[in-house]
C-alpha cells in the first residue's frame, strides 16, 4: 500500500515545528509497511484531483499567509474544497486552520478570504495567546499541544469543535472551544507538534486515507510508549504553568 | 562628577555583591534594574565615557563567542575592554556589567566596550549607547513565543539601524540576506563579511532556513552556495537583489576535528593572511570572521587579530570541556534549530562516536515551546552508531523527536531531570571516555550548578 501526503505551502508556512506532523504521518505509515510519499505544494503549483491522500497545512508568518490565501482563490482552492467534501483527511494548524474558515480579518486592511470549509471565522486580536494547552475531545480523548496565536476564531452554529480546552486559551480565549472538525478534516491551534504526542490523531488521518483509497483496512497497532511518556510530560507542564 | 550616576553605580555594585554573597547566582538583572531606577540614563552616560566607543554585537547565534573573541583581540591590542561576559545581554544585564566595571564615582574603567545584545534588546541598546560599530551576525528562527516571528524582529532592527548616528559603522554578515537587505541603505558605512569558499556548501537548504525568500519582492532566492541555514551566496531571480560584494572574506577554510579551525582572511589593502582558532564547526568560522571584520573596522593590525583569536577560549557552555570522575565532558549549548543543526553537523562530520546527552528545558529563557526540536534535522544522528540519552524537563519530547528521526529505540534512553541525569550519564561512560552534553540555556545553568556541587568547574560569572 502507498499513501501520498501533500504538504500545503511546506516551503513558506512551516514555523513552530509543524513539519513534525508530516514526519509523524510518514513514519507511522512506514512502520506499518505502508509506503509514504511526501510532496510539497507551493504557491502557483496546481493540485491534481485524486492525487493526494492526506493533506497537511501549517502556520506561517503574515506575509506567507496572504500569499497562500491568494493562491487558493481559484481552481486550486476549489479542488481542495472538493477533496475535503469527498472525505480526504486533512490537518490544518494555526494559519492554515484560519484559512479554512470564511475569512481572517487583520487589524488593518481587507479580510483575507478563506475556503469556508469550516463554519468559522477569525478576527485579529490584540493579545497573543501563548502557552501549553490541554484539550478534551469526545472523539480523540485528551489532546496536548502548545498554542501561539493572536487570531481569535469563532465557530458558527453548524461547526463542531475538535474539543474543549481544559487548560489554555483555545479558539478565542472566551468560549473554551478548541479547533474545528468537518468530515475528515481537523483544524486547530495545537503546535507541539500535535501528531507525535497525540498519535491517535495521526492514526485517524492515516486510517481515513487508507479507507478512501483501499477500502476497509485494519491499522496495525504500534508501540506508543514513548509517545505516551511525552504526552504526559507535556500535560504536566501545562498543569504546572497555568 | 554626576552624583546621580555615581549613586546608580554604587547601588548596582552593592546589590551585585550582595546577590553573590547570598549565593543567588551571577546576579545582573536586579542590579541593572536598580541602576536604571536610580538613573535612567546610566547606560547612555557610562557608554559615552568610553574614548574608543562601544561595539554592539547582535544576532541569533554566536553573540557570546564572537563578543568574547573580539574582546580578546582588543585586549591583545592594549585596550582595556568593558564586556558583558556573563551573557547578560538584556538592557539590565548590560547596564549592570558596565556599572560593575566602573568606579564608585561613576567613571568607567576601560576605554572600549564590547556588548552583546539580545535580539529583542538590540534596538534599545543601540539607542542608548550610540555605538561606534554595530556588528550583525545573523537572524534565525528562535523562540517564537518570546521574540515573535522573524519578520517582527527584522522590522525592529531595520528601524534601529536607520536611526543610527551617522558616525556609527555597521559590520554585517552579508551571507545573511535579511541583514544585507536591512543594511542596504547604509552602504557607505557598511563593511560586509562572508565566506568566499565553495567547499562547505550544503546540498540543499535545511528545513529551518526560513529567510530564503527575498524581502523586497517575495521571490525565493537561488543560491550559488548555501553554507549554514539560509546563509550563503544568494541571488533573487525576481528583482536581482544579491549578496553584496564582500569586503572581508574567509577562504581556504580548514576544520580539524573538534580541536581547531583555520581560514585565510582577505581584507581591503592587505595581503591574505591566515588565522587559527581553538574552536570547531563552520558556525565558529562565521563567529571568528565576524570578530576579524569588526577588529579590522576598528583598525587593529592582522598580527594582533591573529594573536587574539589564538588566545580565545571557549565561552561558557560553548564547546567547553570539563573533567569529572576521570571522564571528559564536552558541553555545547543548543538554543534553536539552526544551532542544533550545526552542532549535529559538527559532531557527525568529526565522526564522533561517543555517547550524547541532550538536555531540553522549557523555561522562559529556553523558550516555553519545544516545537523547535522538530524544525532541526536530527536524521544524521540516527545514521551514526552513537547512543543517545535525553533529559531535562522535556527530555521525553527530545526522545520522541529522535524516534521519528529514525533512531532505534534501543539506542535511546530518557534519563529524567538534572542533576540525576548527569550522574546517570556519567555512569554510562567508561573511565577515560568522552561524553557530549547538549543542553538548552537553563539546562546549561542547572548542569553547571550540578557540576559545581560535585566539585567541578567554577561559577560562570567569574569567567
Amino acid at each position: 500500500m502507498e499513501l501520498t501526503i501533500c504538504w500545503l505551502y511546506g516551503r513558506t508556512m512551516n514555523i513552530y515545528g509543524d513539519r513534525g506532523n508530516v514526519l509523524a504521518l510518514a513514519q507511522r505509515c512506514r512502520w506499518r509497511g505502508i509506503e509514504a510519499r511526501v510532496i510539497e505544494l507551493g504557491v502557483g503549483e496546481p493540485l491534481e484531483p485524486g492525487r493526494c491522500d492526506i493533506f497537511f497545512w501549517g502556520g506561517g508568518q503574515d506575509r506567507e499567509q496572504v500569499a497562500a490565501a491568494r493562491d487558493l482563490q481559484g481552481p486550486k482552492g476549489e479542488t481542495l474544497r472538493c477533496e475535503i467534501e469527498e472525505g480526504a483527511p486533512l490537518l490544518a494548524i494555526c494559519g492554515g486552520y484560519q484559512l479554512l474558515g470564511y475569512y481572517y480579518r487583520p487589524h488593518r486592511g481587507e479580510p483575507l478570504p478563506g475556503l469556508g470549509v469550516f463554519d468559522a471565522w477569525t478576527e485579529a486580536g490584540s493579545r497573543r495567546m501563548i502557552g501549553n494547552v490541554v484539550v478534551e475531545s469526545e472523539e480523540f480523548g485528551e489532546l496536548v499541544g502548545f498554542e501561539n496565536h493572536s487570531g481569535r476564531t469563532f465557530l458558527g452554529p453548524r461547526a463542531r469543535p475538535l474539543g474543549r480546552v481544559r487548560i489554555g486559551w483555545g479558539n478565542n480565549g472566551e468560549d473554551k472551544t478548541e479547533g474545528c472538525r468537518y468530515r475528515n478534516a481537523i483544524g486547530c491551534y495545537l503546535h507541539g507538534p500535535v501528531l507525535p504526542k497525540n498519535p491517535q490523531l495521526a492514526d485517524f488521518l492515516i486510517q481515513a486515507a487508507l479507507q478512501r483509497r483501499y477500502g476497509e483496512v485494519a491499522l496495525t497497532p504500534l508501540d506508543d510508549t514513548l509517545e505516551r511518556v511525552a504526552h504526559s510530560s507535556a500535560v504536566r507542564r501545562a498543569q504546572a504553568s497555568r | 562628577m554626576d552624583p546621580r550616576l555615581s549613586l546608580a553605580v554604587g547601588v548596582s555594585r552593592l546589590s551585585a555583591t550582595a546577590l553573590r554573597r547570598l549565593g543567588w547566582g551571577g546576579g545582573t538583572a536586579l542590579p541593572g534594574l536598580l541602576t536604571s531606577l536610580v538613573d535612567p540614563a546610566a547606560l547612555s552616560k557610562l557608554s559615552r565615557q568610553l574614548p574608543a566607543g562601544c561595539v554592539v554585537v547582535a544576532g541569533t547565534n554566536g553573540k557570546t563567542t564572537t563578543a568574547r573573541m573580539l574582546a580578546t583581540i582588543l585586549e591583545q591590542a592594549g585596550h582595556r575592554v568593558v564586556h558583558n561576559r556573563a551573557g547578560s545581554n538584556l538592557v539590565r544585564g548590560i547596564t549592570a556589567a558596565i556599572a560593575e566595571q566602573s568606579s564608585l564615582l561613576g567613571r568607567v574603567r576601560g576605554d572600549i566596550a564590547v556588548l552583546e545584545a539580545d535580539e529583542a534588546a538590540f534596538p534599545v541598546v543601540v539607542r542608548q549607547t550610540s555605538p561606534r560599530i554595530v556588528l550583525l551576525l545573523n537572524l534565525f528562527r528562535d523562540q517564537l513565543d518570546r521574540y515573535g516571528e522573524l519578520d517582527t524582529v527584522a522590522r525592529a532592527w531595520g528601524e534601529a539601524l536607520n536611526a543610527l548616528p551617522t558616525a556609527s559603522g555597521v559590520v554585517v554578515n552579508a551571507d545573511d540576506p535579511t541583514l544585507a537587505a536591512l543594511t542596504g541603505e547604509l552602504a557607505g558605512r557598511r563593511l560586509a563579511f562572508g565566506l568566499a569558499e565553495q567547499r562547505f556548501a550544503l546540498d540543499r537548504l535545511p528545513h529551518a532556513a526560513d529567510a530564503s525568500v527575498c524581502r523586497r519582492c517575495g521571490t525565493a532566492f537561488t543560491y550559488r552556495a548555501a553554507f549554514l541555514s539560509h546563509l550563503g551566496d544568494y541571488r533573487c531571480p525576481g528583482c536581482g537583489f544579491e549578496r553584496p560584494p564582500l569586503d572581508v572574506a574567509a577562504r581556504a577554510i580548514a576544520l580539524e576535528g573538534l580541536e581547531r579551525l583555520s581560514f585565510e582572511v582577505t581584507a581591503p589593502g592587505q595581503q591574505p593572511w591566515r588565522v587559527e582558532v581553538p574552536l570547531s564547526g563552520l558556525y565558529n568560522v562565521y563567529n571568528a570572521l565576524a570578530a576579524v571584520a569588526a577588529a579590522h573596522a576598528l583598525g587593529i593590525a592582522p598580527e594582533l587579530i591573529r594573536a587574539g583569536l589564538a588566545a580565545t577560549r571557549a565561552a561558557f557552555g560553548r564547546l567547553e570541556r570539563v573533567c569529572y570522575r576521570d571522564r571528559s565532558l564536552v558541553i555545547v549549548l543548543i538554543k534553536n534549530p539552526t544551532g542544533l543543526n550545526e552542532v549535529v553537523r559538527m559532531l557527525t562530520s568529526a565522526r564522533v562516536e561517543a555517547p550524547l546527552l541532550i538536555l531540553i528545558n522549557d523555561l522562559d529563557a529556553d523558550g516555553r515551546d519545544v516545537s523547535w526540536l522538530w524544525d532541526a534535522d536530527l536524521e544524521p544522528l540516527a545514521q551514526t552508531g552513537l547512543p543517545i540519552f535525553t533529559g531535562g524537563i522535556r527530555g521525553a519530547d527530545m526522545a520522541l523527536r529522535l524516534k521519528y528521526a529514525g533512531l532505534p529505540e534501543e539506542r535511546l534512553r530518557v534519563l529524567g531531570d538534572l542533576p540525576g541525569a548527569l550522574d546517570a550519564f556519567v555512569s554510562e561512560l567508561a573511565p577515560g571516555q568522552t561524553g557530549y552534553i547538549l543542553p538548552t540555556y537553563t539546562a546549561l545553568l542547572a548542569l553547571r550548578r550540578a557540576l559545581a556541587e560535585r566539585g567541578v568547574a567554577s561559577a560562570f560569572w567569574r569567567q
